[in-house]
């Protein structure tokens, strides 16, 4: 027997492009006579916009146009929210790609200038001169709820998007007036900046003969990129093609179509060259969407015993200048459905209120929704243990959700799929040594050194999704995949995937997949994604949804291959059906090993077509649409061991343990790889990530100088720890992974340094916890510096 | 301004505007679009190169202050068509997931490891502060790199 493919961390089958610099992403293709495109940008984050001046800029050298949202007319539509959530009282104000008459936030584009030299173009877009009017500005999105705040849109009334209520509040204040114990925070869900490394950029080329346009660009849906850019362009859906190339991460930040790919686009059409942009990180940080954005008011209810009993939170959303694609189901749908997490918890309401504001749009960034949720909840627990005088660890292990195999409705109405939520949370404690642990700190205490543990138990929605529930919350689009698999004659594969990823591995994992379900060598097999001519239908990859979604088409486009192919050589070999035994590619008549074809040899005469059985079709290919039944529910606890110095609020993280259960692990390296970066996205919203504006709405961390990125130094090598419950809807049993360790890694820390400080008198910081703030916190904890 | 650069072992001359970042005259003259851009304020160090042997952010020198100089990318790191040891290691460690800081990762950890032979694996995260990655959580990366070292302490 073979070692089995499915199951073994397997080198990457992309890295050899990837290591060598061969890759292309989309600022790496050139086309001969391509413009470039700069855009004249708002420094105000909300001002009227009096007149723009292009003259000058359009008499410098090498400069072909200047464009204004005039010019542009009705040439293109606005840009569409595509997540209507319903009962809100949703509002979709207007989204042009340039802004017309007011400007609402820095970085909102005014112009649009074309020329033969990036350097050209940049330098006569700033020689565009605007006259604005200055407005008054709001950031805060509690603040842009309030009384007498500037009004971003005119008809967007009180700055309210939608206001989307979970659960019955009467039910809930019932709960909350009759429990031992009411705690409560206010919690600040900072804003962030995904900050892919590769920022975004977008080449659009028109050819007038065809009304074909070619659109490549950084995106994490090319089918839902053609989407939009043919709704928005006017052209037909067959006529666009997108094109996503190799993509330098996401995290969400792809997702969205912006008014970019609309503008060079749109630019191709009308001057029939192609048009190019791609953005500064400085212009990233200021357009590219920004992730959480929550101020939330939350209490937790629970008995004297630990017994939880209820959350409920008001949420005020910040949407920032427009709704971006998706930016209405992140803090409603993502979100509130996660109260529950994996307790038995009976009660739950949430009320989301999506505000607009003078900030950068907001939207899906790694986890989106449901790190805000979880990180509201295990820091209520936290705060729940320290009221009663329990340990954490005792009142999450006593409320725990005990192990199901098939399917355990909780009270936001999810049917959770499968979990083992007590073995995942022993196994962590086991690693952390926790008792001993809580003896350390102890003695380490009586040194004057503050050691802190955080502990998370965690449950995400993640696999996304069943398409009739992606419709019933008014997600404009479905949730399923589709996948081809194409055997040539020579008994090599392609598989085509409507999903397209952008560094989780998938080449290789879903690789895995078709080679253990037809044995072929998993270097004999090529994942195509990421262009909507060459591959079928799909919506994306995000939602850590392409290896439960995509890959269970694909298994089941294999296992139709499988059934092909038996018949076939049955046939073949004279032999009945029945009598087929299948073994790693090879398919051998029961009791007579040596007859025997190959998977190969199969694929080779379904092509020749010679002699096939009766009504069997030529070719060997299999095609499978997969709607998921259910979404799949990994789970896990982690845990974060710091130290801090007390002298000067310096957070050592000491030590990190993850144990995550995603069902059956197809390439553990790849899955290791997920959780690693994870946890440092999420660690570091926790410990120094926060884009911060001024009050009248510039965007102070607007580079890498001002934002802080995790660094290599600021973590230790993670301690990693698994279970295996398998989804039992699911083909091959697998959950998603790619946003679990964001999903839990920021209470994990934020909780650890709490705790390291409970000594001390401090009991809530916002984040990011710097040590600045760690430090202003002990004094103030201490009388105000003593 | 007239420049002439040998890049991985050629010379190219080209006449170039003078404000042409070295990292935009790689990309655009040559084509050797393996060396990124992440930030444009030197932080990220996605377009590491190696110039007269010495690790360099292409992106802080203009083209003509490298008239005259050696440089190396990642195009030209591997040699006789067999990759160089540290683009194995990354490989083999799944040290890269969007490959976008790989190049630059690369570059400087070559170059560190050359010189720090058997470097710890706190010297390791230290030295790669100037290089950002957002995907990898830097376990990876670290482990590549170490994995380089310890083999040529080693040897």
């Amino acid at each position: 027997m073979s070692t089995r493919i499915f199951g073994s961390g397997i080198k990457r089958r992309e890295d050899p492009r990837l290591i060598t610099g061969e890759a292309r992403y989309t600022d790496d293709i050139k086309l001969p006579g391509v413009l470039h495109m700069a855009v004249v940008r708002s420094p105000y984050a909300h001002a009227n916009i009096v007149s723009i001046d292009s003259s000058a800029a359009e008499a410098m050298d090498g400069v072909v146009a200047v464009y204004t949202s005039e010019d542009i007319g009705d040439g293109l539509a606005g840009l569409p929210t595509a997540w209507l959530i319903p009962d809100s009282d949703l509002k979709t104000p207007e989204h042009p790609a340039l802004a017309k008459g007011k400007a609402r936030y820095v970085g909102d584009g005014v112009a649009i200038v074309l020329a033969d030299d990036r350097y050209r173009a940049q330098d006569a877009a700033d020689a565009v001169v605007v006259d604005y009017e200055e407005l008054p500005a709001v950031i805060d999105p509690e603040e842009a709820a309030g009384e007498g705040a500037p009004l971003v849109h005119d008809d967007v009334e009180g700055n309210i998007a939608f206001r989307w209520v979970m659960g019955d509040r009467e039910a809930s204040d019932a709960v909350f007036d009759a429990a031992d114990v009411v705690v409560s925070e206010r919690i600040l869900q900072q804003r962030l900046l995904p900050t892919a490394m590769e920022p975004r950029s977008a080449m659009a080329q028109y050819n007038p003969a065809t009304q074909e346009l070619t659109l490549w660009c950084t995106s994490q849906n090319p089918h839902i990129h053609r989407f939009i850019i043919s709704a928005v362009t006017g052209l037909n859906e067959n006529k666009v093609r997108v094109i996503a190339p190799e993509v330098g991460g996401g995290f969400g930040s792809k997702i969205p179509c912006y008014p970019d790919e609309a503008l060079v686009s749109w630019a191709s059409i009308k001057l029939g060259v192609p048009v190019k942009w791609t953005e500064t990180r400085s212009e990233n940080y200021l357009i590219t969407i920004h992730g959480r954005d929550h101020v939330q008011h939350v209490e937790m209810a629970a008995g004297n015993d630990g017994t939880l009993l209820g959350v409920r939170a008001t949420v005020y959303a910040g949407m920032g200048g427009y709704l971006s694609t998706a930016a209405p189901g992140i803090p409603t749908i993502l979100h509130g459905l996660l109260y529950v997490g994996p307790y038995t918890m009976g009660s739950v309401f949430c009320e989301s209120i999506g505000v607009m504001t003078n900030g950068t749009p907001t939207d899906a960034y790694r986890g989106a929704g449901r790190p805000e949720a979880t990180f509201l909840l295990e820091r209520m627990v936290d705060n729940v243990a320290r009221e009663i005088g329990m340990d954490p660890v005792e009142v999450r292990r006593k409320n725990l959700i005990p192990a199901f195999e098939d399917g355990y409705e909780v009270a936001t109405t999810l049917i959770y799929d499968s979990g083992d939520y007590p073995a995942a949370f022993e196994k962590a404690l086991d690693m952390a040594g926790y008792g001993d642990f809580r003896r350390q700190q102890k003695s380490a205490e009586t040194q004057g050194r503050y050691l802190g543990i955080g502990v998370t138990a965690y449950t995400e929605m993640c696999g996304l999704g069943p398409s009739q529930v992606a419709g019933a919350v008014g997600f404009q689009g479905g949730l399923w995949e589709s996948a081809t698999v194409r055997v040539t004659p020579t008994g090599k594969v392609q598989a085509l995937i409507g999903a397209s990823p952008h560094g989780q591995g998938s080449e290789t994992t879903l690789a895995q997949i078709i080679a253990e379900e037809l044995g072929f060598p998993v270097d004999d097999i090529e994942v195509i994604h990421g262009d909507t001519t060459e591959t079928p239908m799909g919506w994306g990859t995000y939602g850590s949804r392409t290896t439960p979604v995509t890959g269970a088409a694909l298994a089941q486009a294999s296992r139709k291959l499988k059934e092909k192919a038996r018949v076939l050589a049955a046939h073949l070999m004279e032999a009945n059906v029945d009598d087929i035994e299948y073994a790693d590619g090879s398919f051998s008549v029961k009791g007579s090993p040596d007859q025997a074809q190959s998977i190969q040899d199969v694929a080779l005469m379904a092509h020749l077509a010679w002699n096939m059985p009766e009504g069997m079709d030529p070719g060997f290919e299999e095609s499978q649409f997969y709607d998921p039944p259910n979404f799949v529910y990994p789970f896990g606890t982690h845990i974060a061991i710091v130290e801090v110095d007390a002298e000067t609020g310096v957070i050592d993280l000491q030590r990190y343990i993850a144990v995550d259960d995603c069902g059956p692990q197809i390439n553990p390296e790849i899955v290791a790889g997920q959780i690693h970066g994870g946890v440092v996205q999420g660690a570091a919203q926790a410990l120094c990530e926060g884009a911060i504006y001024s009050d009248d709405g510039q965007l102070l961390t607007g580079s890498m100088m001002d934002y802080c990125m995790p660094k290599a130094d600021m973590f230790p090598n993670f301690e990693l720890g698994e279970t295996v419950t398998p989804s039992p809807h699911h083909p091959v049993g697998v959950k998603g992974v790619g946003e679990t360790g964001t999903i839990a890694s920021t209470p994990t820390v934020y909780n650890a340094v709490l705790d390291a400080l409970a000594p001390l008198g401090v009991t809530q910081i916002d984040m990011p916890l710097t040590s600045a703030k760690v430090w202003s916190a002990i004094q103030d904890a201490n009388g105000g510096g003593s | 301004m007239q420049v002439a650069i040998t890049v991985n072992g050629v010379v190219q001359e080209r006449d170039v505007d003078p404000r042409t970042l070295l990292v935009h005259f790689l990309r655009e003259e040559l084509d050797l679009t393996g060396t990124k851009i992440g930030c444009d304020t030197s932080q990220c160090g996605a377009c590491t190169v190696h110039l007269d042997g010495k690790v360099l952010k292409s992106c802080t020198l203009l083209a003509v202050q490298a008239d005259g100089a050696d440089v190396t990318t990642i195009e030209g790191l591997a040699e006789n068509g067999e990759h160089h040891p540290m683009q194995t290691s990354f490989w083999e460690n799944h040290g890269l997931q969007c490959g976008y800081c790989t190049p630059g990762m690369i570059m400087a950890s070559a170059a560190f490891v050359r010189d720090n032979p058997g470097a710890s694996e706190g010297e390791i995260r230290h030295y790669l502060e100037g290089n950002i990655c957002r995907c990898t959580g830097y376990h990876n990366i670290v482990k590549a790199v170490k994995q380089v070292a310890d083999a040529a302490a080693g040897s």
